[in-house]
Formats: C-alpha cells, structure tokens, sequence
C-alpha cells in the first residue's frame, strides 16, 4: 500500500465505518421489529403455538429438519409442511404418532417421540403458525 | 523457549482443542454415514444428536483454540507476563468439564429429558441450532468468556498496547457481548430468528474476523519479519472492510424468515461485498512472505497462514458468493449448497487460524526451540495437504449434491419430494462420506507428527535474505 495511505487513515476507516454501519444496522433493526406484526400474524400466537414451540426446542427438531430454511438438512422443510399435508393438522399429528421407534431397515426414520395428544395439537398449531408468516413467497414451491 | 514464562497456559487450551477436533471430524463421519445408511446408530445416535455433538464440539473446540491464541499472544504483544496464569488454569478446567458434561449430557439421554433435567422451562433458550446447550451451559459460557477478558484485558492494559492486542480484544469481547442474544428467545419465531443470527452471523461473519485478522497478523510478523507497521494497516484495512460489508450484510439471511423484502436488497448487496475482506488477506498473507526480511524455520506454520487465507477466501469468500444473491437463494436456501459452504468456510477461516497459531506456537511451548525438527514438520504438512485437499473434495461433492438438489425439488417441471430426491443423490454423499475419511487419515498424522522422535530441533532462526 502507498505510504500516502497512513495507518491513521486505516484505523479511522476501521473505527469510522464499523461505527456507522453498526448505527445503520440497529436503525435497520428497529425499523423491522416494527414492520414485523404485519408479516408475522403475532396476534395468532396462542398458547398453544407457544407450547409447540416450546416442543420444537426441547426436543431439538431443528437437528434434522429445516425450518424456513434454517436448521439441518437431513430431513424435510417444516416451514409449508401444513400446507404440504392438505391443510391438514390430523395429518401431521398422524405422521409424528406412527415413527417406529426402531426406525425403518437401511433408511432415515423420525424417531418416535411419544408426544401426548395435546402436545401434538400444539406442534400442529406451531406448524400452521409458521407457514401463515409471510416468507416473500418461500419455499419455492411444495415440497419445501 | 518462551518470552513469558505465562504463556505456557495456552499449551493445555491447544491440546484440548485439536483433542475435541479430532471429536468434532468422527461425528462428522457418523453424521455423513447416515446420510446414506440412514438406519446407523438409530435409535441410539439419531442424526440430530450427532449432529449437535459435531457442530458443539466445532465451537468449543475453535473457543479453545482462541483462547489459547490469546494466553499466547497477548503477553508477547504486551510485553508482560500474563495477569493471572492461575486464573486461565481454573477456566481451562471449568470449560473443559462444562464442555464434556455438556456433550455427555447430549449422548447419554434424550434431548427432551436433558431439557426438563436441566429445568429449560424456566429460562428457555434450548433446541435452537448450534444454540442447543443447557441454560445452565450458556451461562458458564458467559462466566468463562468473562474470567478470561478480565485476564487478558488486565495483561492488555497494564502492558504494550499493540494494535494486534486491541483488535483482538475488541473481537473477542465482542464474541462474548453478541453470544449474550443467545439468551433471548421470544415465542414469535420471526423475533427469535431474527436476533439468533446477531450470535450467529455476528460472530463468523464479524466479530470471529477480527480474531482471525489479528491471529494472522501476529504470525505473519513472526515468520515473516515484515515491519510492523506495514502489517497493522493491512490489519486495519482488511477488519474494516470485514465489518463494513459484514453487519449489514447480516441481511443475507433475512430473506425468507418473514422479515421485509427491503433485506433482499440490502442484504445481497452488502454481502455480495464479503468476500472483499477475504481476498485482502490472501493478498495481505502472500504479499507478507514474498517480501519476508528472514527465512523462518518453522515452514509448517508458514503454509498454513497462507493456507488459511486461501481457503477462507475459497470457502468463505467464494462459496458464500455463490448463493448470497436473493435470487439465487431463492433456490438455494437451506440445501446441500448452504452445507458446502459451511464447511469449508470453518475450516478455511477458522479451523485453519487455530491451526496456524497451534503450528506457531507449539515448538516454542514444548521448549523445542523455534520450530520443530524437520521430520515432524513434513509430517505436519503432509497432515495439512491431506485435510485440505479432502475439505476441497468435501466441497465440491456437497455442491454438487446441492446442485442436483435444488434442481430436482424446486427447479424442475415436476418438483420431487425431499426424500425421494435425497435417494438419487445418495452417489455425492457417498463420495463425500470418502473425503471424510481420507481428512480424519489426515487428522491421525496430524496428531501423530507430535510424536515423532529423534528428530533435531531448530533453535536459531536462518540467516535473513539478501
């Protein structure tokens, strides 16, 4: 580099411009949380959503599946499986209550996690949530 | 061998961290193992255990790796000894137990169970990727993260403040402030996906870069004997361009999370910048030792500060390129491609630095002079070759997974199911599964070159260059 490029030249750009586009990002930021309402339906967010989240975290979904997008890609996008399954909780609850729990010879298996009836009510309830949050149109199509 | 006898805490935080690597890459194996024998380990190891215990021990082990970055380089930087070796030997313990409860925690019983053991429902922060541990691990994270940048930071103020001193405390405090956001989790999704990338993107694609600047530039001026002067602009230049491009650039994962369609344009934007900063320091990193004023003997540790400046670049420069487009994302977003990526990004940009430092340092802290004889050298660089070539072939079998992935289940006339599709890409995998063996052979040596005997050390340093 030239020597009429200085180091303090450097450093004030390192300093400078980190600060600016941190002011920039948090403005950004505040800008989202307050558009977010429009586009997350929170005013759906029922305790049963609640409790299905809760189920999604604890036991740990997100280490196979993705969710709109995000997550392992070792099993199916979560994000319009409600959507995928016909609009159709029974048949997600069906799904997560017939895993065998020994798996399936030779292939990938959901494991059987032995949910109560209300807990599977409740992760349907957060699946549908989700696929009701508008995500610019993704996934691209169906089948995630 | 050491300038300060204090530094020879970090010699227990690098052997930690290459033993839970070695961890990290047999999980991996398990992991791309049951990508085609989907039944192996079932039920015992599901994939999403292993999968935890491999991207958990990848962070723990790259912390350690840090830490003991800083134990090393701090005192020599500052010109004194450590503020509390003492201190750095206690948080070594707690964090290795913590670290190993943790990952026991993860193998011994099922999440769910680990969860109400560890009483989640109070305080909520499980089962968010990579964010899986316990409340009670996270808050021993914070503990640790504190007791060690009050010990450096002491050893900062009270000594020599360097640029390579200040810059990697600023990354390292900022790694601890950002991981404070692991502890926020709102019930709405969107929130919680939205400020889980300020630990996430935050770190790797922010604060880590400082770290990883001021690593390298730290070894650049020890092997290299380039002015330091010329090497702290650079240093300047390059994390500033890291985090003008980086914050904002946060926006590439705001794309299909329910957060405004303005990110698309912010985000591909400012991260299409990204890779900018990588270049920089493959030039930074080549530039350095071509103008080298001393032949140092410790080759090893030169090849792999040009090593990872290269593979950062490839792996985090390139391949992030590649689908941090919206458009393209659109496509992309959460398939084998994003995996590629994730590989040999960490490996290139971070796994690598740690190795560079552990090369660097190692000799001095086993009193084997300035570099190791050279038998374990050629060792340790035929480990390098191996790892390195086997992450490319890594790489490119998971993009072209990904290619094919995308293709059949959201490009195509007639879109196929995820499963259906994952059969008839089975063939990547497998030849993926295959790179991954010929890394861990390359790991083994890794590991064994430390045992090599009967080799003479090198003590003094070549005669500079003409």
């Amino acid at each position: 580099m030239s020597t009429r490029f200085t180091k303090n030249a450097a450093r004030n750009i390192f300093y400078g411009g980190s600060l600016f586009f941190v002011l920039v990002f948090l403005g950004l930021t505040f800008h989202t949380t307050r558009a977010l309402p429009e586009r997350d339906h929170r005013e759906n967010i029922t305790e049963q959503v609640v409790r299905g989240k809760q189920l999604w975290e604890e036991n740990n979904c997100i280490g196979c599946h993705t969710l709109l997008g995000e997550g392992a890609y070792f099993a199916p996008e979560l994000g319009n499986v409600y959507q995928r399954f016909g609009n159709n909780k029974e048949a997600i609850k069906g799904f997560i209550r017939s895993r065998p729990p020994e798996g399936v010879p030779g292939r990938r298996s959901m494991p059987q996690f032995n949910f109560t009836d209300e807990e599977l009510e409740a992760l349907a309830e957060f699946l549908k949530w989700t696929s009701e949050v508008n995500a610019a149109n993704w996934p691209p199509n169906i089948q995630g | 061998m050491l300038q300060y006898q204090s530094q020879a805490v970090a010699k227990p935080y690098f052997i930690a961290a290459i033993a839970l690597f070695a961890g990290q890459v047999l999980f991996g194996l398990i992991l791309g193992l049951q990508y085609v024998v989907g039944d192996f380990l079932f039920p015992a190891i599901p994939f999403n255990v292993a999968r935890m215990v491999h991207t958990n021990l990848l962070i723990v082990w790259l912390l350690f790796g840090f830490m003991g970055a800083a134990y090393y380089l701090v005192p020599e930087e500052a010109e004194r000894e450590l503020h509390s070796p003492v201190l750095a030997l206690i948080v070594f313990w707690v964090f290795l137990i913590a670290g190993a409860l943790t990952v026991l925690g993860y193998l011994l019983v099922p999440y769910s169970s680990l969860a109400r053991l560890t009483q989640n429902e109070l305080f909520p922060t499980m089962g968010r990727e990579f964010l899986e541990q316990p409340t009670i691990t996270k808050i021993g994270i914070v503990v640790v993260a504190l007791a060690f940048l009050y010990n450096v930071g002491m050893t900062v103020l009270k000594g020599r403040k360097t640029v390579i001193n200040v810059i990697l405390l600023i990354g390292l405090a900022g790694l601890a402030v950002m991981f404070l956001f692991a502890f926020y989790n709102p019930n709405n999704l969107v929130l919680d996906k939205y400020f889980w990338w300020w630990v996430v993107h935050l770190w790797v694609e922010g604060v880590w870069e400082l770290i990883l600047g001021s690593i390298l530039a730290f070894v650049l001026i020890k092997v290299t004997g380039v002015d330091r002067e010329v090497i702290e602009k650079w240093l300047y230049v390059i994390i500033g361009a890291a985090l003008i491009t980086g914050i904002v650039g946060t926006g590439h994962h705001y794309y299909w999370i329910g957060t405004p369609d303005y990110w698309q344009w912010l985000g591909s934007a400012f991260s299409a910048l990204e890779p900018i900063p990588f270049f920089m320091m493959t030039l930074f990193a080549f530039n350095m030792v071509n103008r080298r004023r001393r032949d140092h003997p410790n080759k090893a540790a030169t090849l792999w500060a040009l090593g990872t400046a290269v593979m950062g670049f490839l792996g985090a420069g390139v391949w992030g390129f590649m689908h941090t487009l919206a458009p393209i994302n659109y496509y992309t977003h959460g398939t084998q491609i994003t995996a590629a990526h994730g590989h040999m990004a960490f490996y290139g940009a971070y796994a690598m630095i740690v190795l560079t430092i552990i090369s660097y340092a190692m000799p001095h802290l086993r009193g084997q002079g300035t570099a190791a004889g050279e038998r374990q050298q050629v060792m340790e660089m035929w480990a390098f070759w191996l790892m390195t070539v086997a992450m490319v072939f890594i790489t490119l079998f998971l993009t072209a997974a990904g290619v094919l992935q995308v293709w059949l289940q959201r490009v195509s006339e007639v879109p196929q199911p995820f499963i259906a599709v994952q059969q008839q890409i089975g063939l990547f995998y497998w030849m993926r599964e295959v790179a991954g063996v010929v890394f861990l052979i390359g790991l083994i040596v890794y590991i064994a070159s430390y045992f090599v005997r009967g080799d003479e050390a090198v003590t003094t340093a070549q005669p500079a260059r003409v």
